[in-house]
């Protein structure tokens, strides 16, 4: 579905004509992500991060598959076999550090693409399967990228595994058995190792269909927008292609020069020094910490020290995976109609306050445990489950929000001309 | 239902966290942390300019040479450097002569089960081999140094305040920590993590390792070597990386600006 005024089709060379009558595959990129695809004519650069992030998966994909050509999932020499690759394999150390640098960026530019869709409400009606899937995405990403990150066979891949699947023993009576029946093992060890590694080369493909998902469901409904105010008319959109593949060009020029500085110079930046010490079993890393981008979550596990009903480490699991499973209900806790948090003066302070709390309590989980920052947790760890469930409902509630522009013209209109939205239009387009 | 559902599943979280954050108040409260030696004294790795170092550094092939001089006469005998190979010594200056006779002279050898006899043996290094495993019977072995300047914090300083550390312990540390002597058998270094070491310290006095090229060798000096070596061990393309980050920007650069253009050309006409 689209707009009525949406571009159609229409191939005039005869092989592309033959090709529409039989498989219309042109016809689906057109109407994708080409002139068929009407979109709203005022998007700034924060809506360049949803293709940003599908290079990044694209770029992942490449460099893993080649990268599995030469790896092996042997505890016994995954990480001398990742040393070999460093050295050994033609371009290898442009492939590993291409994948280990491309999954931060990944998570960089999904940061970004959640933050801008909780800031313009893109998760609301009628919107919300397209958020859905993002966060289901989300959730493969994540263990995706802890799967990835145990294969160099370190010891902060080892003592990751550890900790990580030591979740599962928080569950009451069986959680020890599913803990060994996961990791095939009583520890991690090649079983976990070749079964993180099957996973690990499964799941960007799980993850690649949901995407398409997610494009289906925003195709339906169409491109939010910085006003957050529906498309009234042809007047408020432009086509995809050449407009917005022209911008993500630009966009995508700018992410590859970030990505090249980070790759090529500060490659291991990012990445814990410990993870080039081999595993071993028996010598336990002073401070146990995930990568940088679960740092938030390590947090709010931490900060559950005190028993209450249930034990803390079940808590503290609970709470972990709850803080990402209750975006699968954002789109029912807030009521508000009104999207654009430019428009919703109470919603915009609690969502820069939230911002600055998912950096303090990333800062929280890459610190070690000491008192000082364990408080800290607690603390931000509280405000991230208020905001969410109790700060939001409340305000979409109460809150009265500014006026809207009429329509996403007008706002344009408005903004360049420097005048209000009502005095534009009574002047009219100029 | 929804909001008043999450309302309660938030009170709850809120609440545990409350119940936990005075726990660990009145933990601190009843129980303050106490100062150990290590946080006092510990110090990071001193301040050292190495040519490598900065987005567009290279090693010095000289100090590569002198580097891998004292690995052989001073670290070697308890070290391994098991991902490096002879060959690799190519890329350091060295002919396919002398990395033959460098991999034949070198003192472990590399092992070899005897089919016929059933039985262990040895034999010459080549210069396909890697670098052969030293073992250090009884003691466990001290750890193999091929990554050890990724493996810590500011990698090639960290070796150098390490290898030039070492010292008495203060006598203030003993005054204000008295349980924490250095344990026997160990030695007080204040860049190592919990500061006392089990490596007795390698470079002992200057002229330990006499350079063939002629460089004066004090303790700093083959200090700052073996950090260069060991750093070029552990990233051995560093150069070709700078390379090619070098040109891959010059062609980002590029490609912004033509991207940037072709985006304005396109919206010339379009308010937005």
């Amino acid at each position: 579905m689209s707009f009525p005024w949406a571009k159609h089709y229409a191939p005039t060379n005869p092989f592309m004509k033959w090709m529409d009558d039989r498989l219309p595959v042109p016809r689906l990129v057109y109407n994708a992500v080409g002139a068929g695809y009407p979109v709203p004519r005022n998007l700034n650069y924060f809506w360049n991060f949803g293709v940003l992030a599908g290079a990044a998966l694209g770029i992942q994909i490449i460099t893993g598959i080649v990268l599995a050509m030469h790896f092996a999932p042997n505890g016994a020499i995954a990480f001398d076999s990742v040393e070999h690759i460093m050295r050994d394999v033609n371009g290898g150390w442009f492939l590993r550090y291409a994948h280990a640098t491309g999954a931060s960026m990944f998570f960089t530019v999904v940061y970004i693409h959640i933050f801008r869709g909780l800031y313009y409400g893109s998760y609301k009606a009628p919107r919300e399967m397209v958020w859905l899937l993002g966060v289901v995405i989300f959730l493969l990403m994540m263990a995706t990228a802890f799967m990835g990150y145990v294969l160099p066979w370190g010891q902060m891949s080892f003592w990751g595994a550890q900790v990580i699947t030591g979740f599962f023993s928080a569950i009451p009576g069986v959680g020890e058995t599913i803990r060994i029946w996961l990791l095939g093992g009583f520890a991690p060890d090649d079983a976990a190792l070749n079964r993180f590694f099957s996973l690990h080369y499964l799941l960007p493909f799980v993850i690649a269909a949901v995407i398409i998902l997610h494009i289906w469901a925003l195709h339906i409904p169409g491109s939010n927008n910085p006003t957050g105010v529906e498309v009234k008319g042809e007047q408020d959109t432009v086509p995809f292609h050449p407009y917005y593949t022209a911008k993500d060009g630009f966009g995508l020029g700018v992410f590859l020069l970030v990505f090249a500085i980070i790759l090529f110079f500060y490659p291991n930046a990012l990445g814990h020094p410990d993870n080039y010490i081999p595993a071993n079993p028996l010598s336990t890393p002073a401070h146990i910490v995930p990568e940088w981008y679960f740092w938030p979550f390590y947090a709010i596990l931490r900060a559950f020290t005190a028993d209450l009903i249930l034990p803390a480490k079940l808590w503290g699991v609970l709470a972990m995976f709850g803080s990402i499973l209750l975006l699968l209900f954002l789109p029912w806790l807030d009521s508000s109609p009104v999207r654009s948090a430019n428009y919703r003066p109470a919603y915009r302070i609690a969502f820069f306050v939230l911002l600055g709390d998912v950096l303090v309590l990333g800062y929280c989980g890459g610190s070690p445990a000491t008192p000082f920052y364990v408080i800290t947790s607690q603390i931000a760890a509280a405000y991230y489950f208020a905001h969410f469930l109790i700060i939001v409902p409340l305000i979409s509630r109460a809150e009265r929000p500014r006026p809207l522009p009429n329509s996403i013209t007008e706002a344009v209109l408005a903004k360049k001309g420097g005048t209000s939205p009502s005095e534009s239009a009574l002047a009219g387009a100029h | 239902m929804v909001r008043n559902l999450a309302m309660l599943v938030g009170a709850a979280f809120v609440a545990v966290l409350g119940w936990a954050l005075i726990g660990s108040i009145s933990g601190l409260i009843s129980d303050p942390v106490a100062e150990t030696a290590a946080d006092r004294f510990h110090l990071h790795p001193k301040e050292v300019e190495f040519s490598f170092s900065g987005p567009l550094g290279k090693f010095d092939q000289a100090q590569l040479q002198r580097g891998l001089q004292v690995y052989k006469e001073v670290c070697s005998n308890c070290h391994s450097l098991s991902h490096v190979s002879f060959r690799d010594l190519r890329d350091i200056g060295y002919d396919e002569g002398q990395v033959k006779k460098f991999a034949a002279d070198w003192g472990a050898k590399q092992p070899q089960f005897d089919e016929k006899a059933g039985t262990w043996g040895e034999r010459a290094n080549l210069p396909s081999d890697h670098f052969p495993k030293v073992y250090y019977p009884g003691q466990g072995s001290p750890p193999d140094l091929s990554l050890i300047t990724k493996a810590r914090h500011e990698g090639p300083e960290y070796v150098y305040s390490l290898l030039t550390g070492y010292q008495a312990q203060p006598a203030d540390l003993l005054a204000k920590f008295p349980d924490a002597k250095s344990p026997n058998g160990t030695f007080y270094n204040p860049y190592f993590a919990n500061l006392n070491i089990a490596m007795p310290p390698p470079l002992t006095s200057d002229g330990q390792v006499t350079y063939l090229d002629g460089t004066k060798s004090t303790k700093e000096q083959n200090a700052k070597d073996i950090a260069a070596f060991l750093t070029w061990a552990a990233e051995p393309k560093l150069e070709a990386r700078h390379t090619a980050g070098f040109v891959s920007v010059i062609f980002l650069l590029i490609f912004c600006f033509l991207a940037w253009g072709a985006y304005k050309n396109v919206w010339a006409d379009t308010e937005h």
